[in-house]
Parts: structure tokens; C-alpha cells; sequence
């Protein structure tokens, strides 16, 4: 079975379970790759995406759509787009650093659903700079790669730079409809220095408009570490590593952190000659090694240049932008230092949001939006870890949240592997190393949010008093005058001026509310 | 009884618009000195209610307060007394009554001031009592009227469209019902030497039917239960200003007791207020000695009873000795007995036996 066959077959795994599923995954793949693809060359994403309804068609509860989406990422070079857009195919690369993809299929996976739902072509446009190349093709299931219709180079006048793909697919639009906006504004929120521009199939605009230029770092390619590993990448190394010589050298060619001293250490713990040569070791071996670096402990701890987080400052303007945090609201953004389970590096950023546009917008309660690795995550929040650390390992008393309190919590995290807990990949296991850094994050961020909320209780009860006055100082006088057979109302503007002048005075005692102290985590 | 008191009325209902008025003065000075306009007025608050043995009746402690529209939460009552200030010199204004309940619906739609209910609404009106140091019937709001007086009584109107008309109590077998215009009305002349208190409807209505007016030569008054501030300021006119003594006649128990107790001494709601009580008044029964006497049908007392026999051994205004041994008596008879008791000797027995001889005639 080739692996296009595979997934044809088990479609459901790589979340084309449905037609209103399918419509929603195949944007985030689409969207995503784009995304990648103008991170790769620096330059902020303009990304454009439409979904249109196939014209001509009856009433029905699925139609077929035509899906469009279109970047100014790197472009892929003509010669490869077959490939990238009609094959299915496992990577050999094993360095690792921080990506989107979710499955590894990037469009092909979109591709393959329309195809087999329509029997359409796909097309696809794409310069590198140069010419635009323009193919029609599908995929051959059974063979694994791509059938080309048509070929067509064009001039590129305009110089544009990007991939435009279009697919007709079998979706269900007013299904997922909610939860594709929600997916855009959510994706707008990570990557603030994205321009995002959606056409809906009933012609709606929806626009995300970038907050900022900036880029977040490019993660660095790293070796992988040895406490990740497993029996096929050690299988998979020996067969690609062409220099090393003998097992001492292997280690250190192939992993990260891994000396001469470190190499000989190890490999006498799993009892493997230094010498020996990688092509002979006997898969008895190979599972020794394996083994063996889940109980040695002298590895370095993972790198993070592997990483990229998003960073205090672009992650905030991401949220200020999409949830209109004014001034008058509290938002914190903490990014923690890198950390590790299982061998893979991580990095939790968190973001605590609070005040009246959070409230008029989600109303009372805490609001948790996740992401992982700058993908937001939307389904299945009940049984993700970041649910269990703002809900379950939080006392948000001691920040003096309420139940009639409204906070956004947003967590991201990002590694080289995220934790998901199924294979639908939309929620993180409780690993307890991601569990603690979770939890620590969003305590870290909610600090302020005690002082805050008390600092505009007390500024409201003294709206609220200044109200009382001006709501009953005009009473007073209306009824005194006519009572004492006044002609002239007296002036209240005095006694009004008076009591509002007190309010300054109020708020400078605000900086003495004390700080609560971060509870120790366990 | 002179003619001359025909103005009574009237002079009575110009002070107290001018009062009104003043208060109105008052307060909007303070407001054009920049000053955040304030009441000053007796503390009603339970330990500045004292009772004052002289005047036997409750009376004010000295403890002042100062409703303060500077203080957030005195604006709210603090406006509502100036708009009940308004609302009450209107009604003394335009020679017009009103009720309690009125009261209360008329704020409706008043915004921020309107009364979450008849108790705010009354206790504003109480303080407007306190502060003006008068009775609400003054400036003309009643509560909901229920008790009645009949009797050789000639009264003369004072409310609007009846000026100057007379009316002798006796015109109406049923009673005339002590309203706003019984009320404000001047009392012109009477025959009558006493005035015969009950408690009963049914009881005041065999009086009536008895002749009892004439044969004691008395006021009937009848209180349906305690009896109104209207109904014990009657009491209290009669008996001061018109030298009639009065007689009051209940049931024989703590309830009936304390009916009489409140003409007599008046009530701890009332200490702000003077000429309600008639310390004068004379509580002739029924008694627990009576029923030993006349050997009337009983009924055992309920332990609310009891309780309420305690609370009135410990009341500062039953440390007479009279009272203390008529409540001795029920407590030790564990008994009470209703007027209607005396029906055992048939029905004309009350005004023929019984009553002659309480009153000693």
C-alpha cells in the first residue's frame, strides 16, 4: 500500500472525517503551509483565502466548494511541485526544529480529499521570483505520485513571489463556519504579523489585519536529542550517516550535545563497543541503545535554538489587536524559559487578559484559547492539559477572580514535538513536566490581575458614588425649590465638582495594594 | 365648646405649609452656600427610645442625627424626604389626603427615589415626622382606615367641599368611621361625660344597639384591634380638651391588655410624637379578677400567651401595680376570657350589669 493509499484509506486520521471537518482542516493545511512559506523567507504573510460554492448546484446538505488560497511565501521551484502537492511521502531528514504541519502532509492530504470527493484537478500557481508555473494535475493513488494535465509557464511581470493553490472539494460550509472564523481570528492572535484576508462563499469579507512587521526569530535545525529516539531513527541514522566510522563517532555526529567523553560514557552503559562500526550493529544492539539513553542521565538538556516562540511583545500585539484590549484592561504575556519532557524541548508563552472588553465580549468566566506551535488549537478543550492547569491546578480566588469575573486565558506552547494526547492532535497531554511549566505560565501572567481588578473595583464604586450624586444632588434641588417656592433651581455644579474631586486622591492609595506571592508549584 | 375653633383647622394647615415651606428654605440655602444640604433630627434607632415616666409614655432620647446628603448612603433617604417634604405640602396645599399607600405608589416612576416598598416609604414619612416634629395626619397621609366612633358629638368639617358642615355622631348607627375628615374636623359640642373604648366590632355594635351612648351617657369609639394614631389622637382630644374621661374595655388577655396600654401610654413607634397617648385613660377590663368573679367561660392560654405576659411584666410602662397584679392573675389563672364571654348571661347583660357597675354607676 503506498502511502497515498494509506491515507486515502484512513482519511479520518488526518481530520478529513467528514465534509464539515474536511472544509475546516483543509483551510488550516492550506493556510498553514502558506504561513510556513512566508516565515521561511522573513517576510510578513499576506495571505489571501476564498471559498466559493461551484455554481450550478441544487440545494443539498454538502456542496462542492473551490477553495483558493494564495501567499507571497517562498514559492516552491517548478520541478518540485509535483512532488510537494502529488505525493505523499515520509521525510528522511532528521534534524529537528519547531514546524506547523500537523501531519507532516501539508496540502497533499487537502489535494487527495478533493480528488477523491470531485474528481477535480488541482491547480496550482507558483514563482520562486522568476516565472510562474501553472499545473493542473492529481494525484495517482495507487502509484504515490503526481498526474500532470497541463504545464503552462507564464511571465511574471508583476514579480510576485508565493503559491496560489485551488481545489474543488465536497464541504459543508455553514457547519463549520463559527469554528473556521474562530480558527482565522485565533491564527491572527499568534501571528499578529500576518495579513489575512477571507472571502467567504456568500462574498463576506473577513480581514485580519497585521499589527506589526516584525517577525518572530527563525527556529535553528538542531540534531536530535538522545533521550528522543527511537529503534527506526537509530535504524535510520546508521543508514545516512556515510562518515562515522565507529559507534563513539556516530553518537556525536548524529546528536545534539553528545562529546567525545559523553559518547564513550554512554555507550559503556549500554554496552556497546566503542569501535564497532554502525552498519554491523545487530538490532539486539540498536534496542540497547535505545534503552540505554532512557536511563543515562549525562546528556546535556535539549536546545531550544530549535525553538521559536512568539515572544512577549508580538504575542501581546496579537491579542491586543484581536480582542481589542484598550488601555483600560489588564493583559500580561510571560514567555518561560525552555524546559523538556521526554527529551524534546518546550516552551510555554502565556497570556491573562482581564477588564470590561473582555467582559462585554465573552462575558462572565475564564475563556482559554490554546495554540500549539502557533496552530490554534479548537477542539476538544475539556481534555487538554491547559484546561487542567487553569481550571484544576489554579486557585483563582487568591487573584481574586470570581465566578462572574471574565478573563482570557491564552497558552502556547511550542516543541519539536507537542504532547498531543490522539491522533486528531487537538489537545495536549498532561506530560508533568508541560503540566507545571503550563500552570507556572498562567500563574506568572495572572499575577497583576488581583491588584488590577481591585484597582477598578475601587475605581467603579467611585464612579458609582459620583453617580449616586449626580443622580440625586438634581433631585434635591428640584424638590427644595419648588418646596421653599423658589423661582431658580440653586447651583449643584459646586457641591458635584466637590465630590469628584476625591477620586484622584482614592486612586493613589492604589499602588499600596500588595503583590500576592507566586504559590510554590509542586 | 366655643365657635371660635372653627379656624383651628385652618390655622393648623397654614403653620404647617409654612414649615414645609421652610424646610424647602433650608435646604436650598445650604445648597446655594455650597454646602451639601443636611437634616439635623432625633435618632429614632432603638436605644434613644426612652420611656419617660412623668409623661408616662415613650418619649425621644436627646441623641441627635444628622440626615446627610454628603453621605452616600443617606443621599437616597435624604432625597426621598425632600421629595416627601413636597409631595406632603401639595397635599396641605390643595387641602387634599392621602394614604400611606399612596404615598408609597406616588414615588413610582420618581427615578432613584422610588420606594422599594411600603416599609421604606413609611419610615421616610416617620422621619418626616421626626424632623418636623409633627404627625404625618398633620400633613394630611393616613393609613388605611378601620376604626369608627358614635356618640352625641357634633363635629364641623374642615376638608374641602364640606366646610363648615355639622354632623351629630349619632346620625349613623354603624358609626362614623375615623377617617381624614372626622379627623381634621372641629369638635362643636357633646352632651356626652365619657367616652366607652373597645376593642370589638361586635361588641361596639351592641353597644350602639344597647343604647349605651345614652344610658352611660358616653363617645363610642371603636379600635378594631390597636388602634390607630388617628383613633388614639380622638381619644386624647376628647380627653384633654374636652375634659371627657375615657374608659377602655377589652378582651382579657396580654393582647387586650396591651390596647389599652398603648391609648394609655402610647407605643415606642410613636415616641416622637406627643398628644396620642391619655395617660388619663382608664382600662376597666376585662380582668382576670373579673373572670374570677363573674365566673366567665375561659379559654387556656397558648405559650405565645405566656411569652407575651413576660414581656409585658418587664415593660417599663406596666410597673403600676395595678398591672403588675392583673398580669400576676393571668399568669396564674393560665387563663383568658373574650368580652363576648358575658353573652353566657345573655346578650344585654354587658350593658345593663356588667358596665354600670365598672363604671361605678
Amino acid at each position: 500500500m503506498s502511502p497515498s493509499d494509506f491515507f486515502y484509506r484512513n482519511r479520518e486520521i488526518a481530520g478529513f472525517s467528514n465534509p464539515s471537518r474536511a472544509t475546516y482542516t483543509a483551510v488550516r493545511e492550506l493556510l498553514e503551509n502558506s504561513l510556513d512559506a512566508a516565515e521561511s523567507l522573513e517576510v510578513p504573510p499576506n495571505i489571501f483565502l476564498r471559498i466559493s460554492e461551484v455554481a450550478g448546484q441544487t440545494e443539498s446538505e454538502t456542496k462542492f466548494y473551490i477553495m483558493r488560497v494564495e501567499d507571497n511565501g517562498t514559492g516552491v521551484p517548478a520541478d518540485h511541485i509535483p512532488s510537494a502537492f502529488g505525493q505523499i511521502f515520509y521525510g528522511s531528514k532528521y534534524e529537528l526544529k519547531q514546524a506547523r504541519g500537523t501531519f507532516g502532509l501539508g496540502g497533499t492530504m487537502a489535494v487527495l480529499y478533493g480528488q477523491i470527493t470531485t474528481h477535480e484537478p488541482v491547480k496550482i500557481e507558483s514563482s520562486t521570483g522568476g516565472d510562474i508555473h501553472e499545473f493542473i494535475m492529481n494525484i495517482d493513488i495507487q502509484n504515490n505520485r503526481a498526474n500532470i494535465f497541463k504545464h503552462n509557464i507564464r511571465q511574471n511581470p508583476t514579480g510576485w513571489r508565493g503559491t496560489s493553490i485551488e481545489i474543488q472539494m465536497d464541504g459543508d460550509y455553514s457547519r463549520i463556519m463559527h469554528r473556521l472564523i474562530e480558527y482565522l481570528k485565533q491564527t491572527a492572535m499568534v501571528v499578529p504579523y500576518a495579513d489575512i484576508t477571507y472571502i467567504d462563499p456568500k462574498g463576506r469579507l473577513y480581514k485580519y489585519e497585521r499589527g506589526t512587521d516584525t517577525l518572530p526569530p527563525l527556529p535553528q535545525p538542531v540534531r536530535p536529542h538522545p533521550h528522543g529516539i527511537d529503534v527506526e531513527m537509530v535504524k535510520r541514522l546508521i543508514s545516512t550517516d556515510k562518515k562515522s566510522r565507529n559507534m563513539k563517532s556516530f553518537m556525536m555526529e548524529n546528536f545534539q550535545g553528545v562529546g567525545a567523553i559523553t559518547a564513550e560514557k554512554f555507550l559503556k552503559s549500554a554496552d556497546i563497543n566503542l569501535k564497532s562500526k554502525p552498519k554491523t550493529l545487530s538490532s539486539e544492539e540498536m534496542v540497547r541503545i535505545v534503552r540505554a539513553t532512557k536511563d543515562y542521565e549525562g546528556f546535556k538538556r535539549p536546545i531550544a535554538s530549535c525553538l521559536s516562540p512568539i515572544g512577549v511583545e508580538l504575542f501581546e500585539t496579537g491579542i491586543s489587536k484581536e480582542l481589542g484590549i484598550s488601555e483600560d484592561d489588564y493583559l500580561k504575556v510571560v514567555t518561560r524559559k525552555p524546559s523538556t519532557y521526554l527529551g524534546y524541548p518546550f516552551i510555554v508563552e502565556a497570556a491573562v487578559a482581564a477588564g470590561n472588553t473582555i467582559r462585554k465580549s465573552h462575558g462572565p468566566g475564564i475563556h482559554i484559547y490554546r495554540f500549539a506551535n502557533r496552530i490554534p488549537l479548537l477542539f476538544d478543550e475539556g481534555s487538554g492539559v491547559i484546561w487542567k492547569a487553569a481550571h484544576k491546578n489554579i486557585n483563582w480566588k487568591t487573584y481574586s477572580v470570581e465566578k462572574d469575573t471574565s478573563i482570557v486565558i491564552a497558552v502556547h506552547v511550542c516543541s519539536t514535538k507537542i504532547p498531543y494526547k490522539s491522533v486528531g492532535k487537538e489537545f495536549m497531554a498532561d506530560q508533568p513536566n508541560v503540566e507545571k511549566e503550563v500552570t507556572n505560565a498562567i500563574r506568572e501572567a495572572a499575577r497583576g490581575v488581583r491588584s488590577y481588578i481591585s484597582k477598578r473595583t475601587r475605581i467603579q464604586r467611585e464612579k458609582r458614588r459620583l453617580n449616586i450624586f449626580n443622580n440625586y444632588l438634581p433631585v434635591i434641588a428640584q424638590f427644595a425649590t419648588r418646596l421653599s417656592e423658589k423661582e431658580e433651581m440653586p447651583d449643584i455644579t459646586p457641591l458635584l465638582t466637590a465630590v469628584s474631586t476625591v477620586i484622584p486622591e482614592e486612586k493613589s492609595t492604589l499602588a499600596e495594594v500588595p503583590q500576592i506571592v507566586e504559590e510554590s508549584s509542586e | 365648646m366655643s365657635k371660635k375653633v372653627q379656624s383651628d383647622a385652618e390655622r393648623k394647615r397654614e403653620t404647617m405649609e409654612k414649615s414645609l415651606t421652610q424646610m424647602g428654605q433650608l435646604i436650598y440655602d445650604q445648597i446655594q452656600n455650597r454646602e451639601f444640604p443636611w437634616i439635623h433630627m432625633q435618632s429614632r434607632s432603638t436605644d434613644n427610645i426612652i420611656y419617660d415616666p412623668d409623661e408616662r409614655q415613650y418619649i425621644l432620647g436627646p441623641r441627635m442625627i444628622r440626615r446627610h446628603s454628603r453621605n452616600i448612603r443617606h443621599i437616597r433617604p435624604f432625597t426621598q424626604l425632600v421629595w416627601t417634604s413636597w409631595f406632603a405640602k401639595e397635599l396641605v396645599r390643595l387641602r387634599k389626603t392621602s394614604t400611606l399607600r399612596e404615598v408609597y405608589y406616588s414615588a413610582r416612576g420618581q427615578r432613584d427615589i422610588e420606594y422599594s416598598g411600603q416599609q421604606e416609604s413609611d419610615n421616610i414619612i416617620t422621619d418626616l415626622e421626626v424632623a418636623l416634629n409633627r404627625a404625618r395626619e398633620d400633613f394630611h397621609i393616613f393609613p388605611e382606615e378601620r376604626s369608627s366612633i358614635f356618640g352625641d358629638l357634633t363635629i364641623e368639617y374642615t376638608v374641602p367641599g364640606y366646610e363648615g358642615r355639622r354632623m351629630n355622631l349619632t346620625d349613623h348607627p354603624d358609626g362614623a368611621m375615623i377617617g381624614p375628615a372626622v379627623t381634621s374636623s372641629d369638635f362643636i359640642e357633646t352632651t356626652a361625660d365619657k367616652v366607652l373604648v373597645v376593642e370589638k366590632g361586635a361588641m361596639f355594635t351592641r353597644l350602639v344597639e344597647e343604647r349605651a351612648h345614652e344610658k352611660f351617657n358616653a363617645i363610642l369609639i371603636h379600635t378594631a384591634g390597636q388602634s390607630p394614631r388617628a383613633t388614639r389622637g380622638i381619644i386624647n382630644r376628647l380627653s384633654k380638651d374636652h375634659g371627657l374621661p375615657a374608659y377602655i374595655f377589652t378582651d382579657a388577655d396580654p393582647w387586650g391588655l396591651h390596647i389599652a396600654m398603648v391609648i394609655i401610654s402610647g407605643s415606642a413607634n410613636a415616641a416622637h410624637l406627643r398628644g396620642l397617648s391619655t395617660p388619663s385613660a382608664r382600662w376597666i377590663g376585662v380582668n382576670g379578677t373579673d373572670i374570677i368573679n363573674y365566673k366567665l367561660p375561659t379559654e387556656p392560654l397558648s405559650d405565645f400567651d405566656r411569652k407575651r405576659l413576660t414581656e409585658l411584666k418587664r415593660d417599663p410602662r406596666y410597673v403600676g401595680e395595678m398591672w403588675q397584679k392583673e398580669l400576676d392573675i393571668l399568669i396564674e389563672l393560665d387563663q383568658k376570657a373574650e368580652l363576648e364571654a358575658f353573652s353566657k348571661f345573655g346578650l344585654t347583660y354587658i350593658v345593663d350589669e356588667y358596665l354600670p357597675a365598672k363604671l361605678g354607676m
